[in-house]
């Protein structure tokens, strides 16, 4: 079966939309959030997403699945909060680690199925490892610039634990994500190099993806788009691009200056336009496909897709808009200076 | 698709922003003095927890220059990794200090592991080596690798630091091979610090470091040339502790030696660096014979350097500065800064004013604003010039940035009193804007800063703004004076069309008219008859300031407006009558009389390419060699030749100093790379295939360039001359070509923003001049090139820089929109041609002005007789041919031909 990289070559790959909009749609209340296992825990647990991998699999499988229809390539983990940092909003932090070994075995699951109907066209599991609510650049006090919430080692550990689950649930690759904060980020690369080391595993991929929260063209943690990248090159990721905060008119420009400078492939999966009046995306599947189009026409990206309030429908015109497209060339990398 | 990107082994590190170390960069300089065990004045602050303090040595040193930042805590008393930890978390949240890269010093590996962990950018590590062996060498390095930093190795082994040339080369080749083979490390992370010890101690042994260090520095890097070298220069010089004047000639001498041999970053005092061009002849050659020890037999050399250091001392090297004026009271005191544009003090006496005057506003109102009305009075009298204006205002508005949080706090205390509104504020409201479609700035900005000078609140809007956004604010803010700025000709029109709709919203503020395409004439035709409640060309800034006053003061205003209507109207009527004097010829004859080329006789020069190439980041440093710095000068109001305007009675001494103010900003902006010049340029087959079109051959279809033809009457023998006529005609029996080009300067943006945020106006506006001075000069670099190599039509020429700005050579590069062929339009098939916004980044506005403002384009003509001309007035006849040729709606074409229309 073709690998990744392999795939990488032929074309363009395309990664799915949001989980939180999907999960949405089934309206779930506090006891399908809880299930039978978690009926009588101590605090409310409803908005917990990741907790359903748990209590409502078939969900989060079924969820999977349409994206797999749709054509996605690779899917996404649902575990974007489950670290124990994360999870101590809802006092699960002992649950974290189960929550990314079954959320993986979910993904897992519902590739192999699809892989197996088409081995021509085989689907990728990447564990989605997210940014964390507690930061390590930044200061919650503004009285006291020097601050910091958290610790280097405690985010390393938290992610440690985390890799781990979805090493153990089978993920192909992992993904750090909509990363705001550059050292939240190199702590996840920290402790992924770590655990591939300590257990002598081969390594698994890594693709790094940034968020650029604003016309300002930084990061949240305030680096340029160059900075950010040259800040986790020493990842050696598989890919390296940008998702979240932005629409695909506004990520334009960023993705065009990292397709110039970044020695891997490129991802770009932006959100479904900027939010309405109303919080919500209104963006129709047409439009984005349109914008991400003109990307892989331009030769910026290598895998794209879609973030916040896109769906199946999203994905569906994507990968159709990009089919026949050719995938954006790997760089020369020179081996002298002048 | 666009052909592969290159990518090349460049050492890349990062703060907020980039840092990346090319062949071009030249020397990196590491700032010193946040380091405990080199700053006694760092420690104590470190030692006493004042950390706050301590940021501001860190952002001296970035102020200064220094391109990454060197953190040491090492000190006996200090608990190395909490000060470490505590002081780069307070750094991240100072992004003028955070955005440069930081190199993590320390002896102890846990200090530098501890500081890994607090920074988000790409550090360099300084150091590891092999001194406890092989093993702990390895294993730091593979932690160093995965928090993503650089490292230095020192030249350090088992056996001790390496003092010899031998040595250093060999433990450095020791551990590339380890890094690179054991550790995965990239070579171009990889520095070494290959040790500078200090020379001229008096013992004989030490002569020849200075020597050793240069020497490995050539051998490491021909053998390994994308790694590094670094040194603390600063040991060098020990033996001459307490004498700085020598120490910072020796430290020069070294560099310039060191970096030419392949020294590439150097942790020095980046405020104290000399130039060696500029050390003194007699010194030079003693630190010289010194460092290279040579002439050195017995110590000889080193004598001679303590002898002339002993005079040296005796004399002293500081020149005593009058500061007799601190003793004065504080009015006195500020209207001195203010005056002399000193900024050192002006926190702590306003301060002292603050506290002295019952309210922060009576500050402002009281000695602030008499010290700015002196300058006033000096600018008015051709007293100071614009440079030491806008200088004062940097140090009026650092002084109102302290009142501002109190003025806040006293507003909010009165609101909640309810004792708020009672009184209105006096100040006059000017607002200025640069018109829809134009991107052009600088004289509107400094503008701005003179009436900002002279007491008037200035709202100003920036650049690209529509009639709607500066009527509707004018009107909101109920602004007393609204100021236009443009500088490409559709500008003109869109002065006319706010002043037209100012009458239709039956506005009453004077509207003032401004910028390098606007005139008396204009104003007075076209816009004054627009509206009636005064129309006002203004010249340039000095001018703006008597003009402002006459129309704000009650009395004045009646009879200023009634003088400068009286004189619009004459000048409309002159312009009328002379209007009717005027013959054409009609446009077919005009074609008739093209210029008269033998194209026989001539042969063109075949281009090295056709199509285009592309510049995606030239060298700055290349540039900077062909700025023409006389326009520099008038930007600024100092008119002259350059360089005999430095040495100009009146306003020499203020010219030189602009310009050391810009020459050192122009050295800093390269050696940052804060700017990127990207350009393009490209060659195609082109005939004459009508009077007045060129047709170029490309892959697709042709493309038709329509050029204008002078139309006036001329005397006999005098041609109408077109650009068309300067290439071949199609009858000609062979192919001719033509070129065209597109330079740009990128980047300026957050650097304008620092220096606003800073209250900066005076280093803003030096940039903005900068940018465009860039821009102009890569035209001129990229022409030449053109010409000798890539068209190569004129291989052999050697022209001056003088000869350059003359224009002596062959060939013309003229621009759409300028007099040769004043069309904006033809921009898009140029830009079209170029590989249009992606090659370059050049936007072009709705009306054609090129975004970044700093940019230039132009087509290439290499015919020697070709030449720059003026296409003057055209008659309908042409237009109406013109329109026809172009597939433009007459009116569409009137609407942009309208300045040379009669």
């Amino acid at each position: 079966m073709q690998t990744i990289q392999d795939c990488l070559k032929e074309r363009i790959l395309i990664i799915d939309g949001a989980m939180g909009t999907m999960i949405q749609r089934h309206k779930l209340e506090e006891a399908d959030y809880r299930g039978e296992r978690f009926a009588d825990w101590h605090t409310d647990v409803k908005g917990n997403n990741d907790l359903l991998s748990i209590t409502q699999p078939g969900i989060i499988t079924a969820i999977h699945k349409q994206y797999l229809d749709a054509g996605a390539d690779i899917i996404e983990t649902n575990t974007f909060s489950s670290t124990t940092i994360a999870q101590a909003d809802y006092d699960m932090q002992a649950i974290a680690f189960e929550m990314n070994v079954a959320s993986a075995r979910c993904a897992r699951a519902a590739a192999d199925e699809y892989t197996a109907i088409n081995p021509a066209k085989p689907r990728f599991v990447a564990g989605a490892i997210g940014p964390l609510n507690k930061t390590l650049s930044l200061s919650p006090d503004v009285n006291n610039p020097g601050y910091r919430a958290v610790t280097f080692d405690e985010v390393a550990l938290a992610y440690t634990e985390q890799i781990k689950g979805l090493v153990e649930g089978g993920v192909d690759l992992l993904l750090i994500e909509t990363i705001f904060d550059t050292l939240n980020a190199k702590a996840a690369i920290y402790a992924a190099k770590q655990f591939f080391r300590t257990h002598q595993r081969p390594e698994l991929p890594i693709m790094i993806s940034g968020t650029i929260t604003d016309a300002s063209g930084r990061t949240l943690s305030g680096q340029t788009l160059e900075a950010f990248y040259t800040s986790v090159m020493h990842a050696n990721p598989l890919s390296i691009g940008l998702n979240c905060a932005l629409g695909a008119a506004d990520m334009r420009s960023h993705i065009e200056e990292l397709s110039q400078i970044a020695v891997c492939y490129t991802s770009a999966y932006p959100n479904a336009g900027l939010p309405n009046a109303m919080g919500e995306y209104d963006e129709q599947p047409e439009e984005t496909a349109h914008f991400i189009e003109e990307w892989a026409q331009e030769g910026f990206v290598n895998i794209v897709g879609g973030c916040c309030g896109t769906t199946p429908d999203h994905i569906r015109h994507i990968a159709e808009h990009v089919k026949k497209m050719a995938p954006r060339q790997l760089p020369v990398i020179e081996t002298a200076l002048a | 698709m666009s052909e592969r990107i290159h990518i090349k082994p460049f050492l890349r590190l990062s703060g907020l922003e980039p840092l990346v170390v090319r062949p071009e960069t030249n020397f990196v300089n590491v700032g010193e003095r946040t380091n405990v065990t080199g700053s006694k004045k760092f420690a104590r602050l470190i030692r006493e927890g004042l950390y706050e303090e301590a940021l501001s040595v860190a952002r001296q040193q970035v102020e200064n220059g220094a391109q990454v930042i060197d953190v040491n805590m090492d000190d006996a008393l200090l608990d190395g990794e909490k000060a470490m930890v505590t002081f780069l978390n307070l750094l991240q949240s100072e992004p003028d200090i955070a955005r440069i890269p930081v190199m993590i010093d320390s002896s102890k590996f846990s200090i530098i592991e501890a500081g890994l962990k607090c920074v988000q950018g790409k550090c360099i590590v300084n150091s590891i080596s092999m001194k406890e062996g092989e093993d702990k060498f390895i294993e730091q390095a593979i932690i160093c690798r995965s928090y993503g930093a650089a490292v230095i190795v020192m030249a350090f082994d088992e056996q001790g630091q390496a003092d010899t040339m031998a040595r250093k080369v060999a433990i450095s080749q020791r551990a590339y091979t380890i890094l690179t083979q054991q550790v995965g490390f990239p070579p171009q992370d990889i520095i070494f610090d290959l040790n500078v010890f200090a020379v001229a101690t008096g013992l004989e042994e030490h002569n020849n470091y200075g020597v050793d260090f240069i020497e490995a520095t050539r051998i490491i890097k021909q053998q390994y040339p994308l790694v590094k070298i670094s040194g603390g220069v600063s040991n060098l010089s020990f033996s001459f502790r307490g004498n700085d004047h020598v120490r910072e000639a020796m430290h020069a001498v070294f560099l310039y030696h060191a970096i030419r041999a392949g020294m590439d970053m150097g942790i020095v005092n980046a405020g104290q660096l000399v130039i060696y061009d500029e050390i003194e002849p007699t010194l030079r050659n003693l630190c010289e014979d010194v460092i290279l020890n040579r002439n050195n037999d017995n110590n000889e050399a080193t004598e001679k350097l303590i002898g002339f250091a002993e005079t040296v001392r005796a004399r002293g090297k500081e020149t005593i500065r009058d500061e007799s004026w601190r003793n004065e009271p504080v009015e006195k005191r500020l209207a001195h800064s203010l005056v002399n544009g000193i900024t050192a003090y002006i926190d702590a006496d306003t301060e002292e004013a603050r506290l002295k005057y019952p309210r922060p506003l009576d500050v402002i109102e009281g000695p602030l604003m008499d010290g700015m009305n002196i300058v006033g009075d000096l600018f008015g009298a051709g007293k100071m010039f614009l440079p030491q204006v806008v200088k004062s205002a940097r140090v009026m508005k650092k002084s109102v940035a302290v009142l501002t949080p109190y003025i806040e706090a006293e507003k909010e205390e009165r609101r909640l009193a309810g004792t708020l509104g009672t009184e209105s504020s006096s100040a006059a409201k000017i607002l200025l804007a640069t018109v829809k479609g134009d991107v052009h700035d600088i004289g509107k900005n400094i503008v701005g800063v003179v009436l900002g000078c002279n007491g008037y609140d200035i709202i100003d809007l920036g650049v690209m703004v529509s009639a709607d956004k500066i009527l509707d604010t004018a009107q909101k803010e109920n602004v007393d004076i609204i100021g236009l700025s443009g500088l490409i000709t559709p500008s003109l029109d869109e002065m006319v069309h706010i002043a037209h709709e100012m009458k239709r919203r039956n506005m009453q503020q004077p509207l003032l008219i401004g910028g390098a395409t606007t005139s008396r004439m204009h104003t007075a035709v076209k816009i004054a008859p627009q509206y009636g409640n005064g129309v006002v060309h203004v010249l340039d800034a000095s001018r703006s300031v008597t003009v402002a006053g006459s129309l704000l003061s009650n009395e004045q205003k009646p009879a200023f407006l009634g003088q400068v209507n009286e004189e619009y109207l004459k000048l409309a009527d002159d312009f009328a009558n002379k209007k009717t004097a005027k013959t054409f010829l009609r446009f077919a004859e005009a074609r008739q009389n093209p210029a008269v080329i033998n194209w026989a006789g001539y042969q063109p020069t075949i281009p090295g390419f056709t199509g285009t190439k592309t510049f995606a980041a030239y060298d700055l440093a290349a540039i900077a060699r062909f700025i023409d710095w006389q326009p520099f000068f008038i930007a600024w109001e100092m008119h002259g030749k350059f360089p005999q305007l430095l040495s100009d009675p009146v306003i020499g001494t203020e010219a030189t100093r602009l310009y050391e103010d810009a020459r050192r900003l122009l050295e800093q902006l390269i050696a940052e790379q804060w700017l990127t010049a990207k350009g393009t340029i490209g060659f195609w087959k082109a005939n004459r295939t009508a009077p007045d079109t060129v047709t170029l051959q490309q892959e697709e279809q042709p493309v038709h360039l329509e050029f204008l033809r002078q139309q006036a009457k001329k005397a006999a023998g005098q041609p109408n001359l077109s650009l068309a006529d300067f290439i071949a005609p199609a009858d000609a029996g062979y192919t001719d070509y033509i070129g065209a080009f597109s330079v740009t300067i990128q980047g300026i943006d957050t650097h304008i923003r620092r220096f606003e945020a800073q209250h900066d106006d005076y280093n803003k506006i030096i940039l903005q001049a900068l940018a465009d001075r860039l821009a102009e000069a890569f035209a001129e670099l990229l022409h030449e090139r053109t010409r000798k190599e890539f068209w190569g039509y004129a291989a052999n020429e050697t022209l001056s820089n003088e000869d350059l700005i003359r224009e002596n050579y062959q060939g013309i590069r003229p621009a759409p929109g300028y007099p040769a062929c004043p069309d904006h339009t033809e921009k898009y098939k140029l830009f079209d041609l170029l590989g249009g916004e992606a090659q370059t980044g050049i936007h072009l506005t709705e009306s054609l002005a090129m975004y970044p403002a700093s940019s230039v384009c132009g087509w290439y003509i290499a015919h020697p007789d070709s030449k720059y001309f003026g296409l003057g007035k055209i008659d309908r006849d042409q237009l109406t041919d013109y329109a026809r040729r172009k597939a433009m709606p007459p009116d569409t074409a009137e609407k942009w031909l309208r300045p040379v229309l009669e």
